[in-house]
């Protein structure tokens, strides 16, 4: 038997753990599910894929790949981009919307309005760059035999390495940082939060710099994986979900671990089972959670 | 200008006409009184007199309906809780809920103030002065858990504290932000004798460093021994004011405590 699903879910669980940490923080702090939270990772792709074009055409010349991998240093730039740009639109859908519906209570205006948001930007998207695929790079990478069946390109293998760097500095802000207390803290409790004297304003905009920057490096790492579609991010959303769920609402490791044990299931489910299968799996664990244990894996006692 | 020595001393908080309604109850109805930097104060009452509210309103979880708060002058009773922490308002709550997953120790740190490490700019382009702040945040409250006692469940999860050792968690927390004046609800409600000789004795301590207190208080023997001044509260109204002879001396205070509170 060979194990290939596992190397393929472990770097999809991550990439669905990278999204999700943004979901699961921003439910426990505003207690409302973010469906345009798979539109920020769509947006981050469109966007590193933007400016790698931009750097290449004003290099004149493609840059050049670094060793075997497909990936450039105008992609890695155009990544960083990315973040930056959509924490910035995190945080102007918090300013416009969501922090005004919050404070009235009911939410599924909330849910409503992140929906409305959602599609307003898929469009946007669509308007933008069509909806054909894009592709950082055309070039056919050879993979590598790992043993057991398990074969590995150049680029995955980065991409692992390049999410756990990711995971180790939120390890760190989120433990060793003020900011990531005071994140931790709002999302276990944002009435007490607020009654210690934390300014949680802050915080939840914090959070959203955080989820937006984590989305859109997932979804760049997506679009290098796979490709770029403006419907990606949207068919992320119910693993990211799903992740979130699991994990235990506010978690975020348990986000990291939903996230690869959902990749890993996905990835079983494509090798041992068909492709067709594989939106089922993300829906069948969440609805089998939602029977069973609604308060996930990882979760704390409400 | 005036030399300010020569100024009578501007009492630390000023408290006019207070009040906060819910619904149509007037639950602090209409509170006076000033408090001089240094002092310890006790405020007592019926349950249901209104001494929670009043500290709500203080503190920030609670806008009040009318009346004026001043700390060292300045107006505060429009401020959120995270702006009075931040000008020298601790407090502490009649029920401690400490955020339970996190360790005693992160409870504490979660009290202090202005550190680079609040926002995420300072984390990656000056992460140097972040870890230093942390270092020494870290070591603050170590210091302050040392100074309630509890230093050695700094790594236990706060959940797994005893209502006692969690009003010691507050009191470290509240202290961490540096505060000129606390507000302790009810801190020796709960617990036992010997915990309760160390909240005492701790908030002596913390008053001959300089910190003054606003105690919410029913052992009227703990108020004897901390408090020169006491605020009688019934029916969210003033019902007595004096030294802790006085007020316990005073007929309309027993009926108060006794007949429930007057009508
Ligand atoms: N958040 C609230 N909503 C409605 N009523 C409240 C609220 N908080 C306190 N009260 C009411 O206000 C009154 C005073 O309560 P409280 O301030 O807790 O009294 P004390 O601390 O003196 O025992 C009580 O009648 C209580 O039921
Ligand atoms: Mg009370």
């Amino acid at each position: 038997m060979s194990l290939q699903f596992l190397a393929d879910g472990l770097l999809a669980g991550l990439l669905i753990g990278l999204g999700a940490i943004g979901v699961t923080l921003t439910y426990a702090m505003l207690r409302f599910a973010n469906f345009a939270h798979g539109e920020m990772m769509s947006f981050g792709a469109y966007v590193a894929w933007s400016a790698s074009f931009l750097l290449s055409a004003l290099a004149g010349t493609a840059w050049p790949a670094m060793g075997p991998f497909s990936i450039t240093a105008a992609v890695l730039l155009g990544g960083l981009a990315a973040m930056i740009l959509t924490a910035g639109l995190a945080l102007l859908l918090d300013r416009l919307l969501f922090r005004h519906l919050a404070g009235r209570g009911e939410a599924i205006t909330l849910v409503i309005a992140s929906f409305g948001a959602s599609m307003a930007l898929r469009s946007l998207i669509e308007f933008a760059f069509s909806s054909s695929p894009l592709y950082f790079s055309s070039d056919l990478q050879i993979a590598v035999r790992l043993g057991m069946g398990i074969r590995v390109t150049p680029d995955q293998l980065a991409l692992i390495g390049l999410t756990l760097c990711l995971l180790l500095a939120i390890h760190l802000l989120v433990t060793r940082t003020q900011a990531g207390r005071a994140m931790r803290a709002v999302a276990e409790n944002p009435t007490l939060a607020a009654v210690v004297g934390l300014d949680v304003r802050r915080v939840v905009g914090l959070t959203w710099v955080m989820g937006g920057a984590l989305a859109a490096a997932a979804g760049t790492m997506a679009g290098i994986l796979v490709q770029i579609r403006p419907n990606m991010g949207f068919d992320f959303l119910l693993p990211l979900f799903s992740a979130a769920i699991l994990g235990g609402i506010g978690s975020i490791p348990g986000a990291i671990l939903g996230g690869i044990v959902i990749g890993l299931a996905e990835a079983a489910c494509v090798q041992f089972v068909g492709a067709e299968w594989r939106a089922a799996v993300a829906f069948l664990i969440l609805v089998l959670l939602l029977l069973l244990r609604p308060r996930g894996f990882f979760g704390e006692a409400a | 200008m005036s030399d300010p020595s020569s100024l009578p001393p501007m009492p630390l908080l000023t408290v006019e006409g207070l009040v906060k309604r819910f619904g149509g109850v007037a639950a602090v109805d209409g509170i006076s009184f000033t408090l001089e930097a240094g002092q310890i104060m006790g405020v007592i009452g019926p349950n249901g007199a209104g001494k929670t509210t009043l500290f709500d309103c203080l503190a920030g979880s609670q806008l009040p309906d009318a009346g004026q708060i001043r700390l060292a002058g300045q107006r505060i009773e429009r401020l959120p809780a995270w702006r009075r922490t931040g000008i020298g308002l601790g407090r502490t709550f009649q029920i401690p809920r400490p955020f339970p997953a996190m360790s005693v120790l992160e409870n504490v740190m979660l009290g202090a103030k202005d550190q680079a490490g609040e926002r995420i700019l300072p984390n990656w382009v000056a992460p140097g002065r972040v870890r230093r702040q942390e270092a020494a945040c870290r070591e603050r409250a170590h210091e302050l858990l040392t100074f309630v006692t509890l230093a050695s469940l700094s790594h236990a999860p706060a959940g797994s504290l005893s209502g006692g050792q969690r009003k010691l968690l507050e009191l470290a927390r509240a202290l961490m932000a540096k505060p000129s004046l606390i507000l302790l609800d009810e801190p020796a409600a709960g617990v036992n004798p010997a915990l309760l000789e160390i909240i005492i004795e701790r908030l002596l301590a913390m008053n001959r460093a300089g910190t003054t207190l606003l105690l919410i208080e029913h052992n009227i023997d703990m108020v004897a021994r901390l408090c020169r001044h006491v605020l009688v509260m019934a029916n969210g109204r003033p019902l007595a004011a004096g030294t802790p002879e006085n007020v316990t001396s005073d007929p309309r205070v027993a009926e108060a405590y006794l007949g429930g509170a007057v009508a």
